[in-house]
């Protein structure tokens, strides 16, 4: 029996199974068709965009030509950045705070950190809006100068991103040797040298995973944003929102396309610093 | 692990930024949202106001939320979630299994190619659903090739089911993938040396198994399915509204927002309730976790 078995069509063998391969195919081809024909289609001259008839950038000449567009991008960009960088910084210290400490409730604490995370989006989005207009913060940004017009949508995306910071930056954490710490500090370091030679270094991964994944989130939010921006502010998902509305149009795929590059670089650098270190490179 | 006692300055300046932050801009807003459920618009001189709210009046809204209009909008976002979520489960099950029995050099690709998606804005991934479905869409295209349709296939419950199996896949092959892959391999091959068929094993021994998986999956689908604003929004236009559309409605163009405050906490209260649904599964399955 054992002789006539080829390669990979043992019982166990299920990766070589053709029925597998076909339907890993088919559900592939699923998820990537529409957005290769989005893609596709941002460099096709048709206007209307169902037929290809050519190759072109004018579409992302156009895209780049649209001052609201382009408005949108730099807004979103901008938000991103500011609430990252706050997010990352609130994130590794509850982080470090759970990680270093026992208290008393500190499930229900961990649970508490975890709500921005499994509450739905359009709860937290009118529950904010709400809040901005009770106590007049959204009628004070408003009136703001750019960027401070974006501090709304930055706080109510440090709300929802930070608690994603804390849990990457606690399970890279997980993994440090407390030896190191002790050894540090016996050898005459301060709490303070220990924290910024010692673990900030080990945290290092975490952080830049965590706060790539806080830049793509807060960049990749409709739902939040769209509750949260006054009547002036747009951001890019708000924008293309309201094109979209209106029907498809090669402009949004050029714009869409330069989005999608951003945060596919973003997230396979992301996987890249949180995959496990292979030997060798320490 | 230190006890918070020893050092109580450095436990606080942790823990005081994230937990402010958490507090007076996650916590006091739903605080407010809550009020805002029990209120109603203000009366003045016999006219209803716009901006004016008389609070803590009554469950008047709650009341309202359990209309047969509205309750039948939350029974179908229910079921619209949960035949997306069943949708899911089937698809992405072969896929997580498929991926664990693939070779080494294929896993992180695959799994790569399966996470993708997830990181593209879900604005854009829908809206690239729109170009594949309309009228003049690459499906009617393709089906008018062989002379069929063309077929109205936007703007519907199919739309929007699809739309969310299509969006959420991710979330279900993850922890599917995470549970097949601690699987113990030789349960599988003693099951089938015992004289189990294939499809016997994986009904008694590996679905078993793995529902610890399978519960998380369908928990981390139906959630972000039954409070879904945009799919429904942009796939299902006004023939196939969600609860996520009601609450939009009421805080956007209705501007009833005591209403939409309500209706809000139902979808919360619903949510929980299926967390709970997931930690009861949890600990009775809890037994079989190895």
């Amino acid at each position: 029996m054992a002789d006539q078995m080829k390669p990979g069509s043992g019982p166990l063998d299920y990766g070589n199974r053709l029925w597998l391969k076909i339907l890993f195919g088919v559900i592939f081809f699923m998820l990537y068709v529409p957005i290769i024909t989005l893609v596709a289609f941002s460099f096709n001259t048709d206007r209307r965009g169902i037929v290809w008839r050519g190759f072109t950038f004018d579409n992302y000449v156009k895209a780049w030509n649209n001052s609201a567009l382009i408005e949108a991008m730099v807004n979103s960009l901008m938000i991103a950045l500011i609430a990252t960088i706050i997010a990352t910084v609130l994130g590794a210290m509850v982080a470090l705070m759970l990680w270093r400490f026992r208290f008393p409730f500190k499930g229900a604490y961990e649970a508490f950190m975890g709500l921005p995370i499994v509450i739905p989006e359009i709860c937290m989005g009118v529950a904010l809006l709400l809040f901005f207009n009770e106590t007049g913060m959204m009628a004070a940004v408003v009136a703001m100068p750019w960027p401070l017009n974006l501090s709304n949508i930055i706080i109510a995306h440090v709300a929802f991103c930070f608690p994603f910071v804390a849990i990457v930056v606690r399970s890279r954490l997980v993994g440090f040797n407390r030896q190191l710490e002790e050894a540090s500090k016996d050898l005459g370091a301060s709490e303070w040298q220990t924290f910024w030679k010692v673990i900030v270094p080990f945290m290092m991964p975490g952080l830049v995973a965590g706060a790539l994944l806080a830049f793509t989130l807060s960049l990749d939010d409709f739902v939040i944003t769209f509750f949260t921006s006054g009547p002036e502010t747009v951001t890019f998902p708000v924008k293309v929102y309201s094109l979209v509305r209106r029907g498809v149009s090669p402009e949004i795929n050029a714009a869409s396309t330069v989005l999608i590059v951003i945060t596919v670089v973003a997230t396979v650098l992301a996987m890249k610093l949180q995959a496990p270190q292979k030997s060798g490179k320490g | 692990m230190d006890n918070w006692k020893d050092n109580k300055s450095v436990f606080w300046t942790l823990a005081g930024p994230g937990t402010f932050w958490m507090l007076v801009f996650f916590i006091l807003p739903l605080g407010f949202l809550f009020v805002m459920s029990f209120s109603d618009k203000a009366v003045i001189n016999g006219e209803i106001s716009i901006t004016e709210y008389d609070y803590l009046t009554g469950i008047s809204n709650y009341v309202r939320s359990v209309d047969p209009l509205y309750l039948t909008i939350i029974w179908k976002s229910i079921w619209v979630s949960a035949l997306a979520t069943i949708l899911c489960l089937v698809t992405a099950y072969p896929i997580a299994f498929g991926i664990c029995f693939a070779s080494e050099r294929w896993k992180p690709l695959l799994l790569l190619l399966v996470v993708l998606p997830f990181w593209i804005n879900l604005l854009i991934r829908t809206y690239a659903l729109i170009a594949v479905f309309r009228s003049q869409g690459y499906v009617n295209l393709a089906l008018g090739a062989v002379g069929l349709g063309p077929y109205d296939m936007l703007y519907n419950n199919f739309a929007v089911i699809f739309g969310l199996v299509y969006v959420y896949m991710p979330f279900m092959v993850l922890p599917l993938y995470a549970t097949i892959e601690r699987l113990d391999k030789s349960f599988l091959e003693a099951s089938l040396d015992l004289g189990a068929s294939q499809f016997t094993t994986f009904l008694k021994v590996t679905v078993p198994l793995t529902m610890p998986g399978i519960i998380t999956g369908v928990i981390l689908v139906f959630i972000p399915c039954l409070g879904s604003f945009l799919t429904p929004d942009l796939l299902g236009g006004a023939n196939a509204v969600m609860i996520g559309n009601v609450i939009e409605r009421q805080f956007k163009a209705a501007n009833d927002w005591p209403f939409g405050a309500a209706l809000s906490f139902m979808l919360m209260y619903a949510t929980f309730a299926a967390l709970m649904l997931r930690a009861f599964f949890a600990k009775r399955s809890a037994g079989v976790d190895v």
